[in-house]
């Protein structure tokens, strides 16, 4: 059951499902929603979907450490649990740290083991891991054809603006875009209606979740600036592997879980870094991020679903 | 059923976030708000520690600043998890550092070098090399 809230640009409820949150965006706008007991473990989402996606990130690869003896392992997971999905997604996208320590075995391990994806296509976005020395030649060699600059792009769905951008390369301390990526941002958003939805993707969060540890992006208050005449932007973004959302103004903010290991909660341990959780545990804090959209409703519903063994 | 337990636990968050978002007032400016980021560990406040051996833990270096002679060499051993990078100004990046692994650089010219984590760059230490 949704019910409907038509004052522009606020949030005014917010509810969550068993099995993840729901947004409804309706006519632009941010709708709260309420829902029932989810049928036959399906996660409620809108009846009608025009688009769906899915989003995973964190992968790690190449990670040796106690809080995941097999990263290749659970991103495997990840990627049968999106092959079993109902309907094939539009995309996938990866929001970042693929790698772990950007080897030249690492990259080739997750070429193909994307490759094994059933969906429309399928993208990525680096995070600082993808380029462990601050050289991003290696990622841009395996992944950055059709991408400008250090690797953002832009593309369309079902009516849907799609930016991927890059704030994890060559920073210093937090994620940051750059002028040269914000100037092209300016671009690649001129000539679009007001009306269309935009969905933001890049590796470190783009909002101040936590700049003590770096999950914040310095200048990304230029770049949503470009975008308030929207009426709906959705940010979905990794780094910081869990699931942290916020709503502000038209921007609805949200980061998937990793497909790795877990990290603190902010502010809640000295330091981020991975944790290391009960092996029987480890599956439930992992997981997938499925987007559906329903294009004429302007509805969307970000549903986490933690990995299964 | 431990699953759905877990799930609960993330929901209540949800709904205690959503509660404060339906309040209607925000304590954050719009646009995102963005604080200025922290400071850096000041690297020159600490005492120089005469060591060669640089343990990299807990997200940080440690002793964060050393005193060797030159013709020294240094070793660095992540103790962390995550990996971690030496990236003296003016130097190659050392390889990215697994835990357990080691990087050593030898410091034939006196002077002071100052590096960081490309990692995670706030992570910042200091190498002054003294003549011999």
């Amino acid at each position: 059951m949704t019910h409907e809230i038509d004052r522009r640009g606020f949030l005014r409820c917010m509810a969550w499902a068993g099995t993840g949150a729901v947004w409804t965006v309706s006519g632009g706008l941010l709708s709260g929603c309420s829902l029932g007991a989810p049928a036959a473990n399906k996660p409620a989402a809108p009846r009608t979907s025009d688009l769906s996606f899915v989003q995973i990130s964190d992968s790690h690869i190449g990670f040796k450490g106690a809080a995941n003896q097999d990263v290749t392992g659970t991103f495997g997971l990840a990627i049968d649990q999106i092959n079993a999905l109902g309907a094939r997604p539009a995309f996938v996208m990866h929001t970042g740290d693929l790698t772990h320590t950007s080897t030249p075995e690492q990259f080739d391990t997750v070429k193909q083991m994307l490759g094994t994806i059933h969906a429309g296509g399928v993208f990525q976005v680096p995070g600082e891991h993808d380029a462990a020395t601050g050289d991003d030649r290696a990622y841009l060699g395996v992944f950055g054809k059709g991408a400008v600059g250090n690797g953002y792009f832009s593309f369309e769905q079902h009516g849907v603006h799609f930016l991927a951008l890059v704030n994890a390369v060559g920073t210093l301390g937090m994620g940051h875009l750059g002028k040269d990526q914000l100037d092209w941002i300016q671009k690649d958003l001129a000539g679009l209606s007001s009306d269309t939805p935009i969905v933001v993707f890049a590796h470190i969060p783009l909002y101040a979740m936590y700049p003590t540890w770096g999950w914040s992006t310095d200048d990304a208050v230029q770049a949503l600036s470009m975008m308030k005449r929207f009426g709906a932007v959705t940010a979905l973004n990794g780094h910081v592997h869990q699931v942290m959302s916020k709503v502000e103004g038209n921007v609805t903010f949200h980061t998937a879980t990793s497909t790795a290991y877990p990290q603190p909660k902010p502010g809640e341990a000295a330091n981020p870094g991975p944790v290391t959780v009960p092996a029987p545990q480890l599956h439930q804090v992992l997981g997938v991020t499925e987007v559906r959209y329903a294009a004429k409703k302007s509805q969307v519903a970000v549903i986490d679903t933690p990995l299964r063994p | 059923m431990p699953k759905r337990t877990l799930q609960l636990v993330v929901a209540a968050g949800g709904a205690a976030l959503a509660l404060a978002a339906c309040g209607g007032t925000s304590q954050q400016p719009p646009g995102g708000g963005v604080p200025t980021p922290a400071a850096p560990p000041s690297s020159s406040s600490p005492a120089a520690v005469d060591t060669t051996t640089i343990a990299i833990a807990n997200f940080a270096f440690t002793p964060a600043v050393i005193r060797v002679k030159a013709g020294a060499t240094v070793t660095w051993t992540n103790l962390d998890q995550d990996a971690h990078t030496v990236a003296i100004s003016g130097s190659p990046v050392s390889p990215p550092l697994q835990n357990a692994d080691t990087y050593s650089r030898t410091f034939d010219q006196p002077g002071t070098y100052s590096y960081l984590c490309t990692l995670h760059p706030t992570m910042r230490g200091m190498v002054v090399v003294t003549a011999e």
